[in-house]
């Protein structure tokens, strides 16, 4: 899109601190059309609005993270992932972003069926509920586990639906939804592609996956 | 009522400072009750610089007993301009960065032309005779001001309430005439519920005997007692429960107990018979009774089908929609309803709900995160459009108290 209203000037932006949001980024086409859905404080989108020259739309829940991503100059609205995708025209979108909320919404089958509705790809991330480390905290410890991409106790956490990258491509297959590109990411590494689903499972702490309707 | 003054005389306008816009017969405003409006007068007020190019004009739509004079001392009432809190150096409307002109409308009663001016046709004041003015008569009005002022396409027209739904209204049906579009604390059609309100404060007006059906100007009365219950009932839905209970409780005006009588016994009460006494000082009866009606008729849908979205078809505009938490004149389910129709045509909307416990008043008062949020909004669409930002600043209105006096 011409129109200079939409995007912002380039400008000093903060790199971005997750890794899963450094390589959504470096999925994101410039100038396409990104709606960011739980976009927090607006980093992710002020990043691909200023670097990327994205036509770039958030929602948020919070009204905290609604707040601030308007205040930095950002397009912003306060809803929840969970019914308010559904006003959405059919490819609204280039790009619709879900980074790290899937396991957080209340239907996330319905959720990523609006997100291949509304965005000709979408772009998920999630902790993988295989990671090593995980299933070690239950196999030795009993314990739910508590990682860097989980942080919050069992009895205090808002993911409500957590699964494995495993699960995640078989709800994709059972949907239809193609699987365009997969990686995994972790705290320090590389992302890396995944080849062997197996092995990602167990070794990769979070999943991002580039998908479109098939 | 307290203090009774002589009747306002209908020319006090001619006396106001400010600017006027006179609309000759060639051009009338033609109204959407059929009825065209010519010779008629405009008053605006303007403040800051228009640039070279002229694009860093912002319209500000006040609300319905607001007027243009926004941002300085009020020449009748000498309090505070009604949105001095946002207008003026460092504030989120930066004079020293932006145009900002604020027309009173048509139907008003602060210089623009409306029921208390005189009637060419008869040289009496116009009273009923005058035509019902709409939301859409509002703007096409005000964009008589731009056009005489050279000015094409607005940075950003802004306003809340009544000033909020001129703002859908110009957003809407005059897309190529503005860059940006704030609506606050307003909805694209007036509810039931509003309109009830309204009712009740005209027929306030119109069953008090010195209202002498809309003559009162010739009769040499004024139908105080009539526009202030209007008003108290009005300013009421203006606040919240909570803002009444942290200002009022249920303290005792001036005694140790109860009157057994009907005086004021409670601060509320004598809180809100001041508001009517007040009001009726600067505001004409008539007048309010058009404006209400402009608000009661004004449904963005209607135009459309009944479709709010079609309205924002195709829109390349941005909008910034708030609502207030404890707004229930205009609640944040109105918003949302907008917020809907934007996202159904992909329109580039922001949508901010902000806390505040002072009800429909809170647009108008000093909300520090609903003002940071704004300037972020417009430095945003500034940095987009290549005119330059700026800093918020901190509010010095000096010893000034802009708190009492609201004007929705």
């Amino acid at each position: 899109m011409s129109d200079p209203r939409h995007s912002l000037p380039v400008g000093e932006v903060p790199a971005l601190v997750r890794a899963d949001l450094r390589l959504i980024a470096e999925l994101i086409e410039p100038r396409s059309r990104v709606l960011d859905i739980g976009c927090g404080d607006g980093a992710l989108l002020e990043h691909l609005v200023r670097e990327k020259r994205v036509v770039g739309r958030g929602m948020e829940l919070s009204q905290e993270g609604v707040n601030a991503s308007v205040a930095r100059g950002l397009s912003v609205v306060q809803g929840d992932a969970d019914t308010a995708l559904a006003d959405y025209p059919d490819a609204a979108f280039d790009v619709a972003v879900l980074s790290k909320t899937l396991q957080a919404t209340r239907d996330p089958r319905a959720v990523l069926r609006q997100l291949v509705r509304i965005g000709r790809h979408a772009i998920v991330s999630f902790p993988n509920f295989g990671y090593w480390r995980i299933r070690g905290s239950l196999l030795f410890c009993g314990r739910m586990p508590v990682t860097p991409s989980l942080p919050a106790p069992w009895y205090e956490t808002e993911n409500i639906h957590l699964c494995t990258l495993r699960d995640f491509t078989a709800l994709c297959a059972s949907e239809g939804i193609l699987v365009e590109r997969a990686f995994t990411v972790d705290d320090e590494g590389e992302p890396r592609r995944i080849r062997s689903l197996a092995l990602a499972n167990l070794f990769g702490q979070d999943g991002v996956f580039l998908l479109r309707k098939g | 009522m307290a203090g009774h003054s002589p009747p306002k005389s209908p020319a006090i306008g001619r006396a106001l400072p400010g600017h006027r816009l006179e609309i000759g017969p060639e051009a009338p405003l033609r109204l959407d009750s059929g009825a065209s409006l010519a010779p008629a007068v405009l008053a605006y007020q303007t403040y800051g610089r228009l640039n070279a190019e002229k694009s860093n004009a912002v319209l500000v739509f006040h609300a319905l007993t607001g007027d243009q004079f926004a941002a300085e001392d009020h020449p009748v009432t000498g309090r505070p301009g009604w949105w001095e809190v946002m207008i003026g150096p460092g504030r989120p409307l930066d004079t020293e960065r932006f145009f900002v002109v604020c027309v009173n409308v048509p139907g008003g009663c602060m210089g623009s032309t409306g029921p208390k001016e005189t009637d060419p046709a008869t040289g009496r004041p116009w009273g009923l005779d005058f035509p019902v003015i709409t939301i859409a008569d509002m703007v096409r009005a005000q964009l008589r001001v731009l056009d005489h002022l050279g000015i094409d396409k607005l940075f950003c027209a802004i306003g809340g309430s009544m000033g909020g739904m001129q703002v859908l209204e110009l957003a809407a049906h005059h897309p190529e005439r503005l860059h940006a579009a704030v609506a606050i604390a307003t909805a694209a059609h007036h509810s039931a519920q509003n309109i009830a309100f309204h009712e009740i404060g005209r027929q306030a007006i119109m069953a008090d005997p010195d209202w002498n059906a809309g003559r009162y100007l010739e009769a040499g009365t004024v139908p105080r007692r009539g526009l202030a219950v209007a008003r108290m009932t009005a300013h009421v839905t203006y606040l919240s429960e909570p803002a009444l209970h942290r200002k009022f409780g249920r303290r005792l005006q001036d005694r140790g107990a109860l009157s057994y009588g009907f005086d004021a016994d409670f601060q509320v009460e004598s809180y809100l018979r001041y508001q009517g006494a007040s009001f009726v000082e600067r505001f004409d009866a008539n007048s309010y009774l058009y404006i209400t009606r402009a608000m009661d008729y004004f449904d963005l849908a209607a135009d459309h089908g009944g479709v709010l979205a079609e309205a924002f078809r195709g829109s390349d505009l941005r909008f910034c929609i708030m609502s207030f938490t404890s707004d229930w004149l205009f609640p944040t389910a109105e918003a949302k309803r907008l917020v809907h129709a934007l996202n159904a045509v992909a329109a580039d909307v922001s949508f901010v709900e902000i806390e505040s416990d002072k009800g429909h008043d809170a647009f108008l008062l000093d909300e520090r995160e609903f003002h940071a949020t704004l300037h972020g909004f417009l430095n945003g669409t500034a940095e987009r459009l290549g005119l330059p930002t700026g800093a918020l600043r901190p509010l010095d209105l000096g010893d000034r108290d802009p708190g009492e006096d609201r004007i929705s």
